[in-house]
């Protein structure tokens, strides 16, 4: 267990969390604004992938697919809002698990009849390829270093739409009691729509940053959606703050649990036990930590005020 | 069509007699199928009414909690993987006997969801589906990495449980009716529990949390009784799963399966047993006819789901003739 092992399990952590941030960031909004469970928000990160491979094979340049991915999953994220979900909005939770859990099979077996179920990748783009030297030995990535770099932009980006501007305003008044905004005049059918394209693009955006470090294949935003759960769910439902911090947190026990777990069991245990153990112990590390959490704070680290 | 002097016991009745023939008609197609299909010369049907039948227990162990105590459970299918997983894995050392496999199936899976139930209960709505959601998914994770028990790949088991030493269930057609009575036997203890005062205080939970601890009642005890209950009915489905295969993968316990589970709940319709029978049969006729019509079956479910929430509510059982009124 070396220093330059760690420091880039560190890294490894760091970008998951980024990418659970920017998807988990429009999970919560959607969630603590409108009560609804998007059980297809992680299918939006699949699309975005997708539609960036796709771009990719027209356009030929990384940063016009990034551009036109953007673009088509903030479209398709309110197509998938004017036609179906608002529609549900006044349902129960177990109305909204069940359509959106259609949608996924549906979406995740178009992806599958278009692009094949074979996974594919796009080229990671020239400006960023390479690694450059991070401290002696330690040897990283630039395009991991600017995923990173891009994520935290883009929550610092969002902590002030959301802390100072008047959009920002409404949405955290929505969050906390939307009857109340539209009653003072507020649109907030408008506002839901724009929240929910929103947290659609970001989801998207998520996916286009992981397809040239991840494979892109059908239903790979499944797991990752399950993951956006457990961190709105620790961070507390609604909480842009809270989203960030459980998102760098679940980041980084999942990375780290993955890399040094069966390490630390052989501490404990015979070595062929521990490799049977480690990485059992790994891959629950992150829901022992939600179960832990809500025992403790049923509402979550950061709950929303009012919510 | 309420008969307004009697607003209040008149409809319970008239429900209650409509779940039970409902129910007497669903037994009594499932009984004499059999006899129907070995004079079509049709195999195939008889194992899939099994599977249909092992998925309707575990649909009906869902209804119970979901449709009379409002516990959105997103793990139920960790109750039918640990169940199948206690039977393969017994057979994997040589236990075969059900008077042990059963025992022992009833308690892995009672304990499980004593622990996670008495842990999950403390939260409430969205909170609790992603906590049982969670232990689904621990659950799930410890079988992929069991690599003495085929870890991802799953564990085939080389015959069926043992009925004291005899080899009856190799049979088909005695395994069918075993299923049967399974069904049947938790479907009765499912109605009894709803019809009783356990059952009553569940619903009252599920309609007003506050009315009920205000005439003294603590609710909690209640959901973490009829939880554990779910649960072993859920484990017996998966221990007759593992007996209609004989082959048990960590794929029975997946997110997936578990959503299943509440679509066929849903489809049937909230709030009947006999509903979540009908739920767990089309669910899996429906998936079946599609996949003849394309392998990308999915393509039409996803859609049909959608249409079936936005615009069919209260599930199938509300289209047939004197149904309820919303």
């Amino acid at each position: 267990m070396s220093v330059t092992l760690f420091a880039v399990q560190t890294l490894n952590g760091l970008q998951l969390g980024i990418l659970l941030f920017l998807i988990a960031a429009g999970l919560t909004l959607v969630f603590g604004v409108m009560d609804f469970i998007n059980l297809a928000h992680g299918v939006q990160y699949m699309l975005g992938a997708y539609l960036a491979v796709a771009a990719y094979a027209v356009t030929g340049t990384f940063w016009g697919a990034l551009v036109i991915a953007l673009v088509g999953a903030l479209l398709v994220g309110l197509a998938l809002e004017m036609l179906i979900f608002r529609h549900l909005y006044d349902r129960d939770h177990l109305d909204q698990v069940l359509a959106t859990f259609g949608i996924i099979l549906f979406l995740n077996e178009a992806v599958k009849v278009i692009w094949g179920a074979a996974p594919l990748t796009l080229p990671m783009p020239e400006l960023l390829s390479g690694s450059i030297v991070l401290m002696d030995g330690l040897l990283y990535p630039v395009y991991r270093i600017a995923l990173i770099v891009a994520g935290l932009a883009v929550a610092g980006l969002l902590y002030i739409l959301v802390a100072k501007t008047r959009a920002g305003m409404l949405v955290r008044a929505g969050a906390t009691n939307a009857p109340m905004v539209a009653a003072l005049g507020v649109n907030i059918r408008r506002l839901f729509m724009l929240v929910f394209g929103f947290g659609a693009m970001l989801a998207g955006f998520a996916g286009i940053l992981a397809a040239p470090i991840l494979v892109v294949e059908p239903g790979m935003g499944d797991n990752l959606l399950i993951l956006a759960f457990v961190v709105i769910v620790i961070g507390g439902i609604g909480s842009i703050r809270g989203a960030f911090l459980a998102a760098l947190i679940v980041g980084l026990v999942d990375t780290l649990g993955r890399g040094f777990a069966t390490d630390i069991a052989k501490l404990a245990l015979s070595p062929s036990a521990a490799n049977d153990v480690g990485p059992a112990i790994a891959s629950m590390l992150i829901y022992v930590l939600m179960a832990a959490v809500l025992f403790f704070r049923p509402t979550g680290l950061f709950p929303a005020r009012g919510g | 069509m309420t008969d307004a002097s009697f607003p209040r016991t008149r409809p319970r009745a008239r429900r209650w007699s409509r779940e039970a023939l409902l129910a007497s008609v669903l037994f009594a197609l499932f009984a004499a199928l059999p006899v129907v299909a070995a004079a079509m010369d049709d195999t195939f049907i008889v194992f899939f009414t099994i599977r249909v039948m092992v998925f309707a227990i575990a649909a009906v162990s869902l209804s119970l909690i979901l449709g009379y105590g409002a516990m959105v459970s997103f793990g139920h299918a960790a109750y039918i993987g640990l169940g199948a997983y206690s039977v393969a894995i017994l057979a994997e050392h040589g236990v075969w006997d059900v008077t042990v496999s059963l025992p022992v199936t009833l308690a892995v899976t009672g304990l499980f969801a004593l622990v996670t139930g008495a842990i999950s209960l403390k939260t409430r709505g969205v909170y609790f589906i992603m906590i049982t959601l969670a232990f689904g998914q621990m659950a799930y994770y410890t079988a992929t990495s069991l690599s003495a028990y085929g870890g991802d790949d799953g564990l085939t088991m080389w015959g069926r449980t043992e009925i004291l030493g005899s080899t009856a269930l190799t049979d088909r057609t005695t395994f069918y009716y075993v299923v049967l009575g399974c069904l049947l036997l938790c479907y009765a203890l499912a109605r009894m529990i709803v019809a009783s005062r356990f059952g009553r205080v569940l619903q009252g939970a599920k309609q007003s949390e506050m009315r009920l601890r205000a005439v003294g009642l603590d609710p909690y005890p209640y959901r973490l009784v009829a939880y554990v209950i779910a649960g072993m009915m859920a484990g017996l489905s998966g221990a007759l799963l593992a007996n209609a295969a004989e082959f048990v993968s960590p794929a029975y316990m997946s997110w997936h399966r578990s959503g299943e589970l509440i679509v066929m709940v849903v489809l049937g319709g909230l709030g009947s047993l006999a509903g979540a029978i009908v739920g767990a049969a089309s669910f899996l006729i429906l998936e079946e006819v599609l996949s003849h019509i394309t392998q990308h079956w999915r393509l039409l479910f996803g859609p049909f789901l959608v249409l079936v929430v936005l615009f069919g509510r209260g599930g199938l059982i509300a289209l047939i003739p004197g149904g309820r009124k919303q």
